[in-house]
């Protein structure tokens, strides 16, 4: 067992921005935007960087697939603790269309290579919601997976995984190797303390094109039109319970 | 006999009125209720009498920070509120459950009696309500937000309290010279929001922001977290519009960077606490919206460290630097129990949160980056984070700006806000704690250390006289003997204003008097604040 993980992470628009849609409708503007890692992302580094403390795994490898700037995503995850990096360079067209599908295509091929025992993902980026990468990763590579894991055990050459369902906690004991995703409760993410800052920007990132791994990031889906949510109409303060009654019966409420 | 009457009030003003009721059943004659410092809700109703704080052994008029003796203004009449009413139709509020959140401070430590909350939309409207006030003798209390930490901001007996707040609008925006001219009831955290939108910030920040409002920031002159970059109200305000004690309204709102064209009336405003005019507009200098920001969160051992981080700061970071705040162990250990905020590093005597602001990314990283490098490498920091993303920003600065929340679950506070030699800003603090010993709960402090600026908060489980009596006068004491100002940016407001000669000399206190008189000859304006009660 290499006791390598594997831990994508992925570079989307910080949550406090405000998100606005372009004006032909195609999407959403990104440009000059502030970015960072996405949350469920940096949860599953700090479960990564927690099994390596515990000296479970060996290797924390984190991997990003994106333009230039995803090196930036990628040198969080170092200063919090990862090992190295991988950058998947993917810019122009293909990034406006890379989804779940191509993505889970690049991580499968790279736990090949890499001969990971452990993937670990956040259960969904907070730009797309798509929660699919950890599912089809797992479905591309045949493993187990553990997802929405809110408690991770590692029990020998097995893991115990506690997921967040629907109506409460589900434990399951899955086979390494494994895909896991990470949702809100598994960690409180660390701080990147500043001797990790420093020390993270001497560790390597190798880069790597989606075509040396083999995969074909064509898309079978094509966005059509994105739009504001409609706008929530104000509501009317007024000054007396008098003004409130004509007001509710002027609209015909009463 | 004048029944002085002592109150203790209670959570909720249906028992004060009850109280009052059952007083006035008992044929007691019209009562003046003194201001008290309020016990937090725990006396039983029994308990109708408060303990008599903050009184010397003469009476009530011997306590420096004690209500004085109300003035002989007019009290309010039927005509009076039909007046109002007229005036400004259904902006005249008498009912006393709405008016009673403006009777009482943010900290709930002061609480008025008064019983006309009055809320004009427009200039006009302040000017007909000041014309008829002072033709009536009557006293008026302005208010913005009421989050004035000194009692400045709410009545000390039956004044009317004229609200900004519904003088919310934004009147004009320059985008090329950055001037914001707004109402003086725009809520600062609003007028933020307006200009973030249009690549712009206002030159102010403070952890208030979102029921301050700018009138009442001009009117206090209040300082804040971007002071040690963009400066004070004085440098940045350009303009004001002030309604005076009998009406007129005085229009000095420029937009002009540069006008010397005689006396600059508009700084006599500024800082005045709502006792020479009415303030109705402002028009403000506003600085772009920097492309990059980075927060900083440090540790330091030493106070001494911490200085010296703050000198290698400026050098390295220079003109990029927008913020330097500090707190201590004592802060962080409130955060952490009170609001459960994990410390984002290692547990530290000193802490240290950095802003810097700038228009390339790259070139702030580069010289944050060698910045740290070499704070690290010469041990003056133990450890540190660093954030550039908004969330992360907010949430390192909220270590910071959340504490005067933390204190407020502690027990009662007693806040003070110095001015010291920047050296001797901690002095105070061990001296305090010395001092003081196991009287109080926590002694702790924080601030603006850039500016010089210390806010020392002392914590008790309910409020001590004997407690108080040790903090001062040995605080204000402290402070003079180091030519330090007892208000840094609080103001004097009610509480501090007989403190004032600690840091005015007496001939500059008169002349302060005199101006007064010229400008409100009836002292309708705020009365019994800001000014030391011998000036009388």
């Amino acid at each position: 067992m290499s006791g390598r993980v594997l831990v994508g992470v992925k570079r989307v628009i910080d949550y406090a921005v405000k998100i606005r849609v372009k004006p032909d409708n195609t999407g959403v503007v990104t440009d000059g935007v502030k970015h960072s890692m996405n949350p469920f992302c940096e949860i599953a580094v700090e479960e990564a960087v927690k099994l390596k403390e515990k000296k479970l795994v060996k290797e924390v490898v984190a991997v990003s697939c994106g333009p230039q700037q995803s090196q930036e995503t990628i040198r969080t995850a170092l200063a919090m603790g990862a090992d190295r990096g991988i950058h998947v360079e993917v810019s122009g067209n293909d990034y406006e269309t890379l989804g779940p599908l191509q993505v889970s295509k690049i991580m499968a091929a790279l736990a090949k290579k890499e001969d990971a025992q452990i993937i670990i993902l956040g259960k969904q980026a907070i730009d797309d919601d798509c929660n699919q990468t950890g599912q089809m990763t797992a479905a591309l590579l045949d493993w187990p997976q553990g997802t929405f894991a809110s408690e991770v055990t590692l029990d020998g050459d097995k893991i115990k995984v506690v997921r967040e369902i629907d109506g409460g906690l589900e434990t399951i004991k899955i086979n390494t190797p494994a895909v896991l995703t990470a949702d809100l409760r598994l960690n409180t993410p660390r701080y990147a303390t500043l001797p990790n800052i420093m020390k993270a920007k001497k560790k390597k990132i190798a880069n790597v094109k989606p075509a040396d791994l083999g995969v074909n990031l064509t898309s079978k889906l094509e966005v059509l039109r994105v739009e504001d949510p409609p706008q929530r109409q104000a509501g009317m303060k007024v000054e007396t319970v008098e003004d409130l009654v004509g007001k509710l019966k002027e609209l015909g409420k009463v | 006999m004048n029944a002085y009457v002592m109150l203790g009030v209670f959570q909720t003003s249906q028992k004060l009125r009850t109280s009052l009721r059952l007083l006035s059943r008992a044929g007691l004659p019209p009562v003046d209720l003194q201001v008290q410092l309020l016990l937090r809700g725990r006396s039983p109703l029994s308990a109708t009498f408060s303990r008599k704080l903050h009184l010397g052994p003469d009476g009530p008029a011997s306590s420096p920070a004690a209500a004085p003796r109300r003035l002989p203004f007019s009290r309010v009449t039927v005509e009076d509120l039909t007046f109002f009413r007229k005036t400004l139709p259904g902006r005249a509020i008498t009912d006393p459950d709405l008016v009673q959140s403006s009777n009482e401070d943010w900290l709930k430590s002061v609480r008025g009696s008064s019983e006309v909350l009055l809320r004009p939309q427009t200039t006009q409207e302040v000017s007909q309500i000041l014309s008829y006030c002072h033709s009536r003798n009557l006293a008026v209390n302005p208010q913005g937000g009421n989050t004035g930490l000194v009692g400045g901001s709410v009545p000390v007996y039956d004044e009317i309290i004229l609200s900004t707040s519904l003088m919310n609008s934004i009147l004009s925006f320059d985008k090329i010279s950055g001037i914001l001219t707004c109402q003086a009831g725009c809520v600062l955290e609003n007028l933020s929001l307006y200009l973030e939108e249009r690549d712009y910030i206002m030159p102010l920040d403070l952890g208030a922001k979102g029921s301050c409002q700018i009138g009442g920031n001009v009117a206090t002159n209040a300082g804040g977290l971007r002071l040690l970059r963009y400066g004070s109200l004085h440098g940045t305000v350009l303009g004001l519009e002030v309604v005076l004690a009998d009406g007129q309204v005085l229009d000095c709102l420029s937009t002009l960077r540069k006008d010397n064209t005689g006396y600059d009336l508009k700084q006599l405003f500024i800082g005045s606490e709502g006792t020479l005019g009415v303030i109705t507009a402002v028009s403000i200098l506003c600085p772009r919206k920097p492309k990059s920001v980075n927060v900083v969160f440090l540790g330091c051992e030493t106070f001494d460290q911490l200085l010296k981080t703050f000198q290698l700061c400026k050098g390295m970071l220079g003109e990029i630097l927008s913020a330097f705040e500090f707190l201590d162990s004592e802060c962080m250990r409130l955060l952490n129990t009170h609001l459960k905020l994990a410390n984002p590093i290692s547990d530290c005597p000193f802490y240290i949160v950095i802003e810097t602001s700038g228009s390339d990314s790259d070139h702030d990283s580069q010289k944050l980056h060698n910045f740290l490098e070499e704070a690290m490498t010469s041990l003056l920091v133990t450890d540190g984070t660093v954030a550039t993303e908004e969330s992360k920003i907010k949430t390192l600065w909220s270590m910071r700006e959340r504490v005067t929340e933390a204190l407020t679950h502690d027990g009662f506070t007693y806040k003070y806000d110095i001015s010291l030699p920047v050296e001797r800003i901690y002095q105070l603090v061990t001296d305090m704690r010395e001092h003081l010993g196991k009287r109080a709960r926590s002694v702790v402090g924080y601030g603006h250390v850039g500016d010089g600026n210390l806010h020392l908060n002392v914590t008790s489980p309910a409020k001590d006289p004997a407690l108080l009596a040790s903090i001062e006068p040995f605080i204000y004491e402290w402070t003079a003997k180091f030519q330090g100002s007892i208000s840094a940016e609080h103001g004097l407001g009610l509480k501090k204003r007989n403190y004032i000669y600690y840091s005015k000399s007496r001939p500059a206190v008169a002349v302060m008097g005199k101006m007064k008189t010229l400008l409100d000859p009836k002292g309708i304006l705020n009365p019994y604040k800001t000014l030391p009660d011998d000036l009388k």
